[in-house]
């Protein structure tokens, strides 16, 4: 294997301890939705994808039922379907070892390792493996200092935790936005969800605008 | 909320969202390669995140609610118009928030 290259190290490590830290307020979330501290953790090591975690959680904390949380979760981690298939020709894995890739394929392994495409396509890969697992053990490390510390910390409101929830979703979204046809649909969306809340059962609204989706996506 | 209900979502969501992940390493290429798929998968995390900061701001179950939440999210509004990082969005959020359900 060829030796690691300090900027592909450097991308990984800095990517690996900026987002890992944000376990944190996962850990914090999933204690203040009324899961244990063994459930929370167990989210960060098995599911083991920021975005979807938060929306089980989330969901869950807001009132919705078990089906909407789960459902509304996957449907967050459908894009990890196309980083899986964009980094199977790099990492070229067999056997075993694509039960490993597939766990730690997630938006940061996927962009700081098909960012360091011109380093070559050894780079290429020690970039997916250094920012995958560099990920995973500090998103667990500082999910379960979160969920230790929420526990300690009792009524989640007190502290703005029911608020912090929907900001990491809005900070999740915000770079999205740059493009102003994703901004209609994002504003569209959310019109769809709010009209939607008292209609429907608490959770499904999220999941009715994938419809939004398929519409927008399917004419343009 | 009972234990069989958080140990199934997180079961669920856990068997589900590895199964995604697995897809790639697993299908031909060609099976997702349509471009209109591409482009609604692409928008799917877009009209979820939205959905899910009006969901959590703005909703109790199925009720809409005006609380301390909105100010939470007027704080992190205002920290990603002033370019923060996303640790300081979600702090500035949690303290906003906390600060006006504490005063009321």
């Amino acid at each position: 294997m060829a030796r690691v290259s300090r900027q592909t190290f450097r991308d990984a490590l800095s990517v690996a301890v900026t987002v890992g830290a944000y376990g944190v307020a996962f850990g914090a979330a999933g204690v203040a939705a009324g899961f244990s501290v063994l459930q929370t953790c167990l989210f960060s090591l098995v599911t083991f994808t920021g975005a979807s975690q938060f929306a089980a959680v989330g969901v869950v904390a807001a009132g919705g039922a078990g089906v909407s949380a789960v459902v509304a979760a996957s449907l967050l981690s459908t894009r990890n379907a196309l980083y899986s298939l964009q980094m199977a020709p790099h990492l070229q894995v067999r056997g075993w070892r694509r039960f490993l890739a597939a766990q730690i394929t997630i938006d940061e392994s996927t962009n700081v390792a098909l960012a360091q495409a011109p380093l070559g396509p050894a780079a290429v890969r020690h970039g997916f493996w250094l920012t995958g697992s560099g990920v995973f053990i500090f998103w667990n490390i500082f999910t379960l200092l979160g969920a230790l510390g929420a526990r300690s910390l009792g009524n989640p409101a007190a502290w703005g935790l029911d608020a912090a929830v929907p900001a990491a979703f809005l900070g999740l979204l915000w770079p999205r936005l740059k493009d102003v046809r994703v901004r209609v649909v994002a504003g569209v969306a959310a019109v769809f969800a709010l009209v939607m809340t008292p209609l429907l059962p608490s959770g499904a609204p999220i999941i009715a605008t994938v419809v939004v989706a398929v519409v927008a996506g399917w004419s343009s | 909320m009972s234990s069989t209900m958080t140990w199934s979502v997180l079961l669920g969501t856990s068997v589900l969202c590895y199964a995604i992940k697995l897809v790639g390493y697993f299908v031909p290429a060609r099976w997702l390669a349509h471009e209109r798929l591409q482009r609604i998968n692409s928008l799917i995390p877009v009209v979820l995140l939205s959905a899910l900061v009006v969901a959590q701001t703005l909703a109790i179950k199925t009720h809409i609610v005006l609380d301390h939440r909105v100010a939470g999210i007027a704080a992190a509004f205002a920290a990603l118009l002033a370019r923060a990082p996303f640790p300081v969005v979600v702090v500035s959020a949690a303290l906003t928030s906390a600060v006006v359900y504490r005063l009321h």
